[in-house]
């Protein structure tokens, strides 16, 4: 089994045993960062660039330290202080930065569909670190990882998401991923924040969350995106958290053990109390620390593709 | 592959490296301060090994650990096949240790330079030592192993195959020749 595409698009385009690729990949780029001296020379002489149309710290940062690690050279471009803001194009942006002899670009937009197009123009591999409310693979990958290392597999597992589903990429990231490796999926949203026809994935969809978590072996607790409410019908916070916030006592009617999961940042009050964000049933800061191996092995492998190409 | 000639059988194998356990401990005065670190994959089932003899002679437990050298390949940006990347795992210091490296056959020598920049990513051992089960020539690095377990003169177009129970279900090691 072999890595074949120069880019990562999203989990959707991907085949199943390409996904436990990439996870059997990440097992063994952990123990990197458990060394005192954190860094291998696999990507060394290579140029990443981060190319962030979105504001980001954890994505760019994780992504930042996995190319560091690799002994890649990393450039970030804030598109506010760029030419982006005379006008230049996505694709222009892409062709000069590969002009640049660039390696990998690795890039955040919110328009879905922005990393397709600039993977289509450019011969260089591009990694999509979010496009609108399309995808955010790495981040699925990282949560699939923290499951699988926390369960043993995925699946058979059940797998509740609850939150804003309609405006989120890594919602539907991991719908795909999950689906394809096994897992059923439930969704729990308020209705105004489902997406229309999302039943047709697979999954299943419920309003109520004491029913989501119910047989969940985890919950994945998505961040209220409240800076993309554009005057359309948003729940008040605090009604949220009433109807849908994970809370100590919802927590003791679910599995012993769920596993609790959130993209960050977390809405403390809002999405989840934080007794259960900083309980014992969650895994958020260890997924932290698992993109790290994600991106470093995701890195890895579209620069090795490109390469067996040539 | 056409197989050409058998080289070592079970019993062979198992003297080879019965003999390397010995002559690591004369080496060394003894087994203190001793470790054992093969490369992915059959070093690391041959560095079981040495330990198992070394203990049997010396009553002592040494220190194993595994080396995947993927990362430190110098053909990685020229590799054409693509190499499944797998896990290091030395879980104990490796400083001020006399270290024994362990791989299954020593040809070019470029897989003992990346497992040499690999160590020292993992600390300053004492020393560095090689050990080998099969050594075959054609170096094209200053590199040679401080223990052999038997040295056979090959061409470049043959190859040496070491099959050993833990991976292929039986010990062996064989001359092919390419088609």
């Amino acid at each position: 089994m072999f890595w074949t595409k120069k880019d990562l698009l999203g989990l959707e385009y991907l085949t199943p045993e390409e996904i436990e690729l990439i996870l059997d990949t990440v097992e063994s780029f952990k123990e990197v960062s458990t060394r005192e001296i954190k860094k291998v020379p696999a990507l060394r002489g290579k140029t990443t660039v981060n190319l962030f149309y979105e504001p980001s710290t954890r994505t760019r940062v994780s992504f930042e330290v996995a190319a560091k690690r690799l002994s890649a050279d990393v450039i970030n471009i804030a598109t506010e202080t760029s030419s982006v803001k005379k006008g230049e194009t996505l694709i222009d942006t892409g062709k000069n930065i590969q002009a640049l002899k660039a390696d990998i670009i690795i890039m955040r937009h919110n328009c879905s569909g922005a990393a397709n197009m600039l993977a289509r123009a450019l011969d260089i591999s591009v990694v999509n670190a979010g496009d609108g409310w399309h995808e955010h693979p790495t981040q699925a990958l990282l949560d699939i990882f923290t499951l699988k290392e926390k369960l043993g597999k995925i699946k058979g597992l059940n797998v509740a998401i609850v939150g804003d589903i309609a405006h989120s990429r890594v919602a539907r990231s991991n719908i795909w991923g999950l689906t394809k490796l096994g897992a059923s999926v439930t969704l729990c949203a308020p209705e105004m924040l489902l997406p229309v026809e999302i039943e047709k994935t697979g999954v299943k969809i419920t309003s109520n969350i004491e029913e989501a978590l119910r047989n969940a072996d985890a919950v994945n607790v998505l961040r209220m995106q409240f800076e993309r409410d554009e005057g359309a019908a948003f729940p008040q916070q605090l009604d949220y958290y009433k109807k849908f916030g994970i809370t100590e006592e919802r927590l003791a009617k679910a599995k012993k053990d769920i596993v609790v999961m959130h993209p960050g940042p977390i809405n403390r009050g809002i999405e989840m109390s934080s007794e259960v964000a900083d309980g014992s049933n969650s895994v958020i800061l260890e997924q932290v620390t698992n993109g790290i191996a994600v991106r470093m092995a995701v890195l890895f492998l579209v620069s090795q593709a490109r390469e067996a190409k040539q | 592959m056409k197989e050409k000639a058998k080289i070592l059988d079970p019993e062979g194998i198992h003297r080879a490296i019965m003999r390397i356990a010995h002559e690591i401990i004369e080496k060394n005065k003894g087994s203190v301060g001793l470790c054992v670190v093969g490369i992915r994959n059959r070093g690391v089932y041959i560095a079981q090994r040495i330990a198992a003899c070394i203990k049997q002679i010396e009553g002592i437990d040494v220190s194993t650990g595994a080396l995947d050298i993927t990362l430190y390949r110098d053909d990685l940006a020229l590799a054409t096949g693509q190499p499944l990347v797998r896990k290091t795992e030395i879980d104990f210091d490796i400083n001020d240790k006399n270290l024994v490296l362990v791989d299954d056959v020593l040809y070019t020598g470029r897989t003992i330079r990346a497992a040499l920049d690999a160590l020292i990513d993992f600390g300053r051992p004492k020393s560095i030592q090689l050990a080998v089960l099969v050594d075959r020539g054609h170096r094209e690095l200053p590199i040679r192993a401080d223990f052999v377990g038997k040295n056979i003169p090959t061409s470049k177009k043959e190859s040496v195959e070491v099959y050993l129970q833990e991976s292929d279900g039986r010990d062996e090691v064989l001359i092919a020749e390419k088609e």
